[in-house]
């Protein structure tokens, strides 16, 4: 499975394809929504795209606890595991 | 009869013109190429084209994607990246204006909408399964998206309205932008009308009603308004958008000013869905309700944009119309062209790039030719600005008035008046 700084520099790609975020910014402490600027359509982009490039499942009720960059990362590290 | 004359404060005036469209990415270089006569119709080089009766149409000249920000450019259809791109071009030569938010109202049209976000997304749905359709589908497809977005874009919050009427869309919406001003709902109006659907489906559908040319082997030909080889409309693409206030709200903010849209007449034939009244009676009725509503005279219009899509039975009953509205000595003093000969048939574009070639005809006093014209119908007993574009005379200003004509499957006609200001 995907290490950490995988999953980061992998969800840093998606958020880049999605938003337009430069993916440096895409880090650990990042909130989706008050620093990436992500809207909830969007976000729902991300995590289908994530779900694909990792192969997890990220059921809608748990989307809404992945409010940093981090929480998804380990949410991901997680589901994989 | 005389032209009574309006006060600067019940005066609506065009004071920003933008245009996305198959002769140019903008304004000034879709008005070059339309004085110059060049077609933008092409052939399609899709490998589905080839299976299709129809396989040539015209496509905008300059791709959006080349125009907007990637990530900006793939929530939006393409209706709604044409529509934003012609908008932020007529709000730049309007001025940038300082208009209170609550007082900037909205009207862009569309005759189809979204078409190519629902064709594309149904495909995706059918081979990868809904988890994979797009969230932004919905917004993307709505026709009221482009007009949305548009007000998005400059914080428009008096009212943000989406006409639909087929191909009478684009100048029902400068109709309702004429309206709101005079009503007072908005101290600036953006108007305008877009459409972009060129794909296997619409092509096929607007083929299998024997609408569409089939000149396949001469696509820049196949446009050929009120010529005896005319056999259908060309399927066009693209934008366009004006900015519209009282002459007063210009003058206070020094904005330059194009034109005055001086009336506006919209009916309806009840004849049938798709096929025009043959006399042309509804647009007659149109045509003399714009100019009513401006208070001219028939003797005063120099020049029609005609609707003039290249149909054998549309043309010949917009002919019709025209004298019937003007009458036979008016009718006979006004030069019309139809400048689809070049552009294609836009759909619920159309009366928004012609009523910004109208402007433009009044404000340049230049008419653009209409192409392709080789042998004029008989039943088109009209003088038809033919191959070279055409000076309007000195002698008809000020005061010179100009028509725009729009007619929508479903029997929607819409005539626009524009006069020449000052």
């Amino acid at each position: 499975m995907a290490d950490q700084q995988e999953i980061l520099s992998g969800l840093a790609e998606i958020v880049n394809e999605v938003a337009g975020v430069p993916v440096d910014n895409v880090q650990l402490d990042k909130a989706f929504t008050d620093d990436l600027d992500i809207d909830s359509l969007s976000m729902v982009e991300v995590v289908v795209a994530a779900e694909e490039k990792f192969g997890v499942k990220i059921p809608d009720d748990d989307v809404k606890d992945l409010r940093t960059v981090g929480d998804a990362v380990s949410y991901i590290q997680q589901a994989g595991s | 009869m005389p032209t009574s004359p309006r006060s600067d404060s019940s005066t609506v005036v065009i004071t920003g013109l933008g245009a996305t469209t198959p002769v140019g990415g903008d304004v000034a270089s879709t008005w070059d190429a339309l004085l110059s006569g060049r077609s933008g119709v092409r052939s399609l080089t899709e490998e589905w084209a080839s299976e299709l009766p129809v396989n040539f149409a015209a496509r905008v000249a300059v791709d959006p994607l080349d125009v907007l920000d990637r990530v900006e450019a793939r929530k939006l259809d393409r209706t709604q990246q044409l529509a934003l791109i012609a908008a932020r071009e007529a709000w730049q030569d309007a001025g940038s204006p300082d208009v209170d938010p609550e007082r900037l109202a909205v009207s862009i049209a569309t005759g189809i909408g979204g078409a190519l976000t629902l064709l594309g997304q149904w495909d995706v749905l059918r081979e990868d399964g809904p988890r994979r359709v797009s969230p932004h589908t919905i917004p993307m497809l709505m026709p009221n998206g482009s007009a949305a977005i548009v007000g998005l874009e400059f914080s428009a919050r008096a009212g943000v309205h989406t006409p639909v009427s087929a191909c009478a869309s684009g100048a029902e919406a400068v109709a309702q932008g004429l309206v709101m001003i005079r009503e007072g709902r908005a101290d600036l109006v953006v108007v305008g009308g877009t459409e972009a659907c060129i794909h296997p489906l619409p092509l096929a559908a607007f083929a299998a009603m024997r609408a569409l040319s089939r000149r396949n082997d001469d696509p820049p030909a196949a446009s050929r308004p009120w010529d005896t080889q005319r056999d259908g409309f060309v399927f066009g693409e693209g934008a366009a958008v004006l900015t519209l206030e009282t002459a007063e709200h210009a003058k206070a903010r020094g904005a330059k000013i194009y034109g005055e849209v001086a009336g506006a007449g919209i009916t309806a034939d009840g004849h049938h869905i798709a096929q025009p009244d043959p006399e042309g009676r509804g647009a007659t009725r149109a045509m003399r309700a714009a100019l009513a509503d401006a208070g001219a005279s028939a003797d005063e219009v120099v020049h029609i944009n005609a609707h003039g899509t290249s149909t054998p039975q549309g043309d010949v009953a917009e002919a019709l119309a025209i004298r019937a509205a003007l009458g036979e000595d008016a009718a006979a003093q006004v030069a019309v062209t139809s400048t689809k000969s070049m552009t294609g048939h836009l759909l619920g574009a159309a009366g928004a790039v012609e009523s910004m070639a109208s402007v433009m005809a009044l404000y340049e006093r230049l008419m653009p030719p209409t192409i392709n014209l080789e042998n004029l119908d008989p039943e088109v007993q009209l003088d038809i600005v033919a191959g070279q574009p055409r000076k309007l005379s000195e002698d008809r200003f000020p005061g010179a008035v100009a028509l725009n004509n729009s007619f929508g499957f479903g029997g929607h006609n819409v005539a626009l008046a524009f006069r020449s200001y000052p």
